[in-house]
Formats: C-alpha cells, sequence, structure tokens
C-alpha cells in the first residue's frame, strides 16, 4: 500500500477551504482530534495533497511532518486523487483463496495501471485492498458503493463495461 | 399486535447481495396486500449464513428463505403471509424434510450452535433500542449500578473464566481487576472494532447486529474499574457498523443510559467514536491507543501496560467486541452458568468466520471445545466439489495452518497454541488440495511486510528476508538450504519483535514448513507445486492418446508454444510456453495437464 506524490496540480475551492476551517474549528480543543481532522479534510478534498496538510498544520499549530507522518502511515489516507471510480479488490485470505489474485492480474491488464494507481483519463483508479468482511461473498470486487460477489476474472471486463 | 413477523438480513455480506432492493419490494408488495396492520417488516443483523443472502426468516414459523430475489418478493407476500402457504421453492434446502419444512434451528448449520454473544444478531432491528431492551437489555447495566459494587462485577467476570476473544486470551477479569487497582483521576475504557484480521467479521456483525450490547458491557466496565470515558475504535472500512453505532449511542444517551447519573445513581459515562484509518498493527492494544491520541499507530514497548498507562497516560482496558458482547449475560445469568460451558480451560463459546473452501460460508458460534471435524464437516457442510480437506488456518497472519492429522482437536486457546496455531480473533479459512501451502505461506508474509508499522527492526527487515526467500522457493529457486534458512530467521523475528504482530507473523511460515515440508521440499528439489498453484514451477503437457487434433489449443495460444499436424496429436514447447493456461480451459478432450 504504497503512497505516492501526486503529480496532479492542487485545485481547492475556497469553499473546500472555509469547510475545513470550520471543521479544525469544531474539533480542534478535543484530545486526540488530529486523525479525524484529517478523516474529515478528505472526505471535503477527496484525497490528502501536501496543501491540505499543510492548512492543517498552520490552523492546527502540529508540525507539518507529523501531519505527513499520519498521512503515509494509514493506508485510508491518499496523497493523490481517486479516479471516478475507485474499483477496489479484496485480498483477505478467504478471498484470496478463492481466486481474487487472478482477478487483481486482469484487472491490471484491463485498465493498464498498477496497484494504486489512476487512469490517465481519471475515470478509474485501482486498490486492492485489505478484506472488507463480505468472506461468504468471496471473491469480492467493489466499483464506488457497488459490491460483486463471487466473480471470476472472466467477468471482469463485462462489469468494467458498464462504467466506461 | 402483529401476526407475522418477516426478518430480512440487513449485515453487509446479504446487503452486497441485494437486500435494498428486496426489502424495497417487500414494503410495496406488503402495501399493496394491506397488509401493513398485520406484518412487520424488520430489517436485523447478520443471520450468519452468508453465503445464501439476500435471508428472509418469517416468524412464527421460522422459516428461512435464501437467494431472495426481488421478483420473488409477490410470491413470498401472496403465498405465504396471505395464504398461509409456504413457497417451498425458496427455501433453505436443508430445512425441506419429509414431514414438511423445519424451523431454521433444526438445520445442520444453526443445530450445534450456541449463540450468546450473536444472540441477538437476525433477531432484533439494531437500530432500535427499544427492541434490545426488549430483549433484556441493560438489565445487567442496571443490576450491576444497583446491586454489586465494582469489586463484585469484577468477581463474577473473573470467576466466568471468560478469556479476551480477540487474540491472545488474556483473562478479561484479571484485566479489569489490574486497571482498577490503579487510582488516577480519570480512567478509560476502550473496545478494539479495529478487526483487522483477513477473513474474520464477527466483530463486525455484532456491531451491526447489536450494538447497544457493546455500550452496555462498556458501561459495566467503565463502573467496575472506575472510567468515566470510553473509546470505541472502529475500522472505517465497515460503514454500516459505524452508522448503527453512531444511531445506538445518540439513543443511549436520549434515554439516559449513557451520560451523567444512569439509573439515578451518580455513575457517569460517555462513549465516542474513533474511526481507524486502516492500519494491521492498531489492533494491537498499544498501537490502537496511540492511534485513538492521533499519532501513527506505532505500538509501545510493555510495561507499562495500559492498565498502568493506556490511553493519554492514563490506566486503560481494551477489550475487543466480541468480549463485551459476552459481558451483559454472564451479569444476568451469573458466572457459573458462564462457566459450565466449555472446556477446562476455555469457559463460554467463540464465534468463527467460516470462509475458503467450505459450503456454508458465514458465522457461527460454538461451544469452546467443538472439534474442527463438527465446525467444517457438519455446521459448516464439508467442501464444495466432493474435494479433500486439506488444511484450516486460523489466527489470521499471526497464526498457523491445521493439517487433517489434527482434524478432531478440540478447539480452544491452548490446543491451538500447542499445534503452531492459535485462536486469535476467530478466522477460519478452510483450504482443499489446491491451494499450495508454500504459496499461503507467502500471501500472509506478503500482508505482514506490508503491515509492519517499521519501528523494529526485526519485524521491518526480517519479514521482508523471509518473504524474499518464500518468493524464491515459488519461483523455482530455492534450496534445501533456505528452509533451514527460513526456521532460523523465524525464531529469530519471533524473539526479537517489539509487538505481537511482529512475534507471530512467522507462525504462517512454521505452521505450514511443519506440517506440510514435503510441500516445501517439492517445491525445492522436484521443482514442482503439487497443489498446481506457483506458476513457474507448473508445465502444461498435452496427453497424445487423448488429443485429437482439432488445433483449438494452437490457435488460442498467444505465445505460440503448440505445434501439430490437424487430427495428430498436439506438443507443448516448454521454452515457448507462458504457462497462462488458455489452452487447457480451451481444449474440449481434457486432453492438457499440469504436472
Amino acid at each position: 500500500m504504497g503512497v505516492k506524490q501526486s503529480t496532479v496540480p492542487f485545485a481547492g475551492t475556497n469553499e473546500q477551504y472555509s469547510k475545513l476551517l470550520k471543521v479544525i474549528e469544531d474539533h480542534k480543543n478535543e484530545k486526540g482530534a488530529l486523525m479525524p481532522i484529517m478523516q474529515k479534510a478528505q472526505e471535503i478534498y477527496g484525497y490528502l495533497p501536501i496543501e491540505v496538510q499543510s492548512i492543517i498544520s498552520n490552523e492546527m499549530d502540529i508540525p507539518l511532518e507529523k501531519i505527513y507522518g499520519i498521512a503515509t502511515f494509514y493506508s485510508q489516507f491518499s496523497l493523490s486523487p481517486k479516479g471516478k471510480y475507485v474499483v477496489s479488490i479484496c485480498l483477505g485470505t478467504a478471498c484470496y483463496v478463492k481466486g481474487a489474485g487472478d482477478i487483481l492480474i486482469k484487472l491490471k491488464e484491463l485498465l493498464n495501471i498498477s496497484d494504486g494507481e489512476c487512469t490517465p483519463d481519471g475515470k478509474f483508479s485501482l486498490d486492492s485492498c485489505r478484506c472488507i468482511g463480505a468472506c461468504g461473498l468471496a471473491p469480492v470486487m467493489m466499483i464506488n458503493d457497488d459490491v460483486y460477489g463471487k466473480i471470476t476474472a472472466d467477468d471482469v471486463e463485462g462489469i468494467l463495461a458498464k462504467y466506461k | 399486535m402483529y401476526r407475522s413477523h418477516v426478518l430480512v438480513c440487513g449485515g453487509t455480506g446479504c446487503t452486497s447481495s441485494g437486500t435494498p432492493k428486496v426489502l424495497e419490494a417487500l414494503n410495496k408488495e406488503i402495501k399493496k396486500a394491506s397488509l401493513e396492520k398485520e406484518v412487520s417488516v424488520v430489517q436485523t443483523g447478520c443471520h450468519g449464513l452468508c453465503a445464501l443472502g439476500p435471508i428472509i426468516v418469517i416468524y412464527p414459523e421460522a422459516t428461512f428463505y435464501s437467494m431472495v430475489k426481488p421478483e420473488d418478493v409477490p410470491e413470498i407476500v401472496n403465498e405465504h403471509l396471505l395464504k398461509g402457504r409456504i413457497v417451498t421453492r425458496l427455501v433453505y434446502d436443508e430445512t425441506v424434510t419429509e414431514e414438511g419444512i423445519t424451523s431454521i434451528n433444526e438445520t445442520n448449520f444453526y443445530k450445534k450452535q450456541h449463540r450468546i454473544a450473536l444472540r441477538n444478531c437476525g433477531v432484533i432491528n439494531p437500530e432500535s433500542i427499544d427492541e434490545y431492551i426488549a430483549t433484556n437489555g441493560y438489565e445487567a447495566l442496571g443490576l450491576a449500578l444497583t446491586k454489586y459494587t465494582p469489586e463484585q462485577v469484577i468477581q463474577i467476570i473473573l470467576d466466568s473464566g471468560l478469556r479476551g476473544r480477540g487474540g491472545g486470551g488474556f483473562p478479561t477479569g484479571l484485566k479489569w481487576k489490574l486497571a482498577k487497582g490503579n487510582d488516577a483521576d480519570q480512567k478509560y475504557v476502550c473496545c478494539n472494532a479495529d478487526e483487522g484480521d483477513p477473513g474474520a467479521f464477527m466483530d463486525r456483525s455484532v456491531l451491526e447486529g447489536d450494538p447497544h450490547v457493546v455500550l452496555e458491557a462498556m458501561a459495566i466496565a467503565g463502573y467496575a474499574i472506575g472510567a468515566s470515558m470510553g473509546y470505541i475504535y472502529i475500522r472505517a472500512e465497515y460503514p454500516i457498523a459505524v452508522d448503527r453505532l453512531t444511531i445506538a449511542i445518540n439513543q443511549a444517551r436520549e434515554y439516559g443510559l449513557l451520560g451523567n447519573n444512569i439509573f439515578g445513581t451518580d455513575f457517569n459515562f460517555d462513549i465516542e467514536l474513533r474511526l481507524g484509518a486502516g492500519a494491521f498493527v492498531c489492533g494491537e492494544e498499544t498501537a490502537l491507543l496511540t492511534s485513538i491520541e492521533g499519532n501513527r499507530g506505532e505500538p509501545r514497548p510493555r510495561p507499562p501496560f495500559p492498565a498502568q498507562k493506556g490511553l493519554f497516560q492514563k490506566p486503560t482496558i481494551l477489550n475487543n467486541v466480541e468480549t463485551y458482547a459476552n459481558i451483559p449475560p454472564i451479569i444476568l445469568n451469573g458466572s457459573d452458568w458462564f462457566s459450565s460451558m466449555g472446556t477446562e480451560k476455555a469457559k463460554g463459546t467463540k464465534v468463527f468466520a467460516l470462509g475458503g473452501k467450505i459450503n456454508n460460508t458465514g458465522l457461527v458460534e460454538i461451544p469452546m471445545g467443538t472439534t474442527l471435524r463438527e465446525v467444517v464437516e457438519e455446521i459448516g457442510g464439508g467442501i464444495p466439489g466432493g474435494k479433500k480437506f486439506k488444511a484450516a488456518q486460523t489466527g489470521g497472519p499471526s497464526g498457523g495452518c491445521i493439517p487433517s492429522s489434527h482434524y478432531d482437536i478440540p478447539i480452544d486457546y491452548d490446543n491451538l497454541l500447542e499445534i503452531g496455531s492459535m485462536m486469535g480473533s476467530g478466522g477460519l479459512i478452510v483450504m482443499d488440495e489446491e491451494n499450495c501451502m508454500v504459496d499461503i505461506a507467502k500471501f500472509f508474509l506478503e500482508f505482514t511486510v506490508d503491515e509492519s508499522c517499521g519501528k523494529c527492526t526485526p519485524c521491518r527487515v526480517g519479514t521482508k528476508r523471509l518473504y524474499e526467500i518464500l518468493e524464491k522457493i515459488t519461483a523455482g529457486n530455492g534450496t534445501m538450504e533456505d528452509l533451514d534458512k527460513l526456521e532460523v530467521l523465524c525464531k529469530y523475528i519471533h524473539e526479537n519483535s517489539l509487538c505481537g504482530l511482529g512475534q507471530s507473523a512467522p507462525n504462517p511460515v512454521l505452521s505450514t514448513l511443519h506440517f506440510f515440508k514435503d510441500e516445501y521440499i517439492a517445491h525445492v528439489v522436484d521443482r514442482k507445486c503439487p497443489a498446481g498453484v506457483c506458476k513457474a514451477l507448473l508445465s502444461y503437457v498435452i496427453e497424445a492418446d487423448l488429443c485429437k487434433g482439432c488445433t483449438l489449443c494452437s490457435r488460442s495460444c498467444p505465445s505460440d508454444a503448440i505445434s501439430g499436424k490437424v487430427k495428430e496429436a498436439h506438443v507443448i514447447d516448454q521454452n515457448k510456453c507462458i504457462k497462462c493456461g488458455v489452452c487447457k480451459d480451451k481444449c474440449r478432450f481434457g486432453a492438457i495437464s499440469i504436472r
């Protein structure tokens, strides 16, 4: 679950900025508030580029390196933007023993990107994820909030086609 | 009063299989048949049989409909609810007997189960505090606050023999007693709902199906150790559970069951949620506490133990969701009731998540001491396709593989430890002869390498080296010396890592090496993968006597590795073959085999 620096220029709006300031204001004095604030910030911007981290750092008076350290530690935080459709394939044990590895290979081949990357047109991004707990449906793939269970590598192309 | 209750499973498994649409259809059809006043539709938590979702159970008959589609709903409403005739074609096969349709509780899957932690899952509406209260909810908290002293509460938990359900199996009562003994102006009660073990989802099901039980148990714990604040650390990957917990906390505050002067006593207690952000190591207790504080989730050396200096340096107890789910029933029914179940050293029940190559994937709760064979063959319904049981993996990346020679082992903490695995949080993944044990060990090491927090060297570097050796073996370049190296390195990592993640990371390697050494040797000496998984070690061969010479394979081969004339046996050039398997899939005569 590598984290990469984004090459996409930052394009935050004023509206997003004031939303973030409000979140920081609301939570600032709670104990251990940094993580919830970063999670909300990612909800607002869709990802956590260094620009957003700097805002949090300035507003909360916490060194940027601490925030960067947290952002790169947890796999939920993303420093680069996600695609319009986030494709996640579960690589939990139950899914793996039922062939999730082959599905990941197929997805990489069809989307022509590797794990953690986004297609150049910004449409799809691909993540292999940790167990989502739908082991009864293994192997499981998710596209945004749609869940596809009990799939095979041959089904992948047809499923992706629905989103093109 | 309703004459019939329709329970629709709203767990993650069933929701993913289509519960929302079924629910919509159900409400529409019931309205159409003007049954709103006679039939109540309830969205419940997980029923356990996730493989058969979406699930609908209709009471009072306890008729179990499985794999229900929205288009089946009119028939269920018109036949079953209106005319009282069960729709046989939609009920779960196992409930169809010669004497007619039986209750779901008579099936193999449910018969041997004993539900304590899961007692309300699939029974009540998790978004209604009244339904929880109607099933004796918050009675245990009231009893503890008004009739028992904190010391008595701790004594009951100690006597019950309850041990932590999250992994290590530390006696819960002892944990509470230690925290009680440390004086401080503020103490904390935390709940570990960061269920990171791949293949384990019992905590999620409890939170989705019965969220109030966790709140009630945490309040009891708070009373016992003298804490007024609780935190639930839950995975952000469990959105349904987060929603239901949020609803539950608000309801409990409204009813005065959280907040100040609970049950008219001077006991105050409140709970906050903290969302995890996807780090397996945060399941380790000190790492979890560090994460709640708003830091990188790195573990801290122990001592000091959390009971002395935990969250924000204050005495803290941390228990897992399933452990908490056992607390209210123990307070209500007494320690003798609980300790009468299970084995000598492990009391009560344990929830397992059955997954992998097994027919009834889902959640089961069984008394401690049930054998692995009973779980897999009877409750789990055996292995699909008549394949042979090869191993069961328990304990996730910290556990090991149990081979068929230990199929009759009674499951409890100590028995599993003895054979190199562990209980863990209760994931139980079944593997058949088509799973390669070296590949499985490699799979878990890849996980630990990824999830190692990097703080201590034995884990950070050691697991990477282990992974590299396994990669070398599965690529067909391993030597016998590598197998010895694996063992030495495993021992070193186990002895020198800072936290449980590193200390137990070698378990998947050690246990497969111990029980399946032949398979490792086959990879190293014969350069073969007996299970046919490790691609580099496979060769595709055409059986000359079965080949009809139809040329389909040679036309499909992407690397032109197959040659032969029409109506003559074909041959695969092993140097050109990229082992993609297309020829085998295409062949209509079963003439291509893997060696």
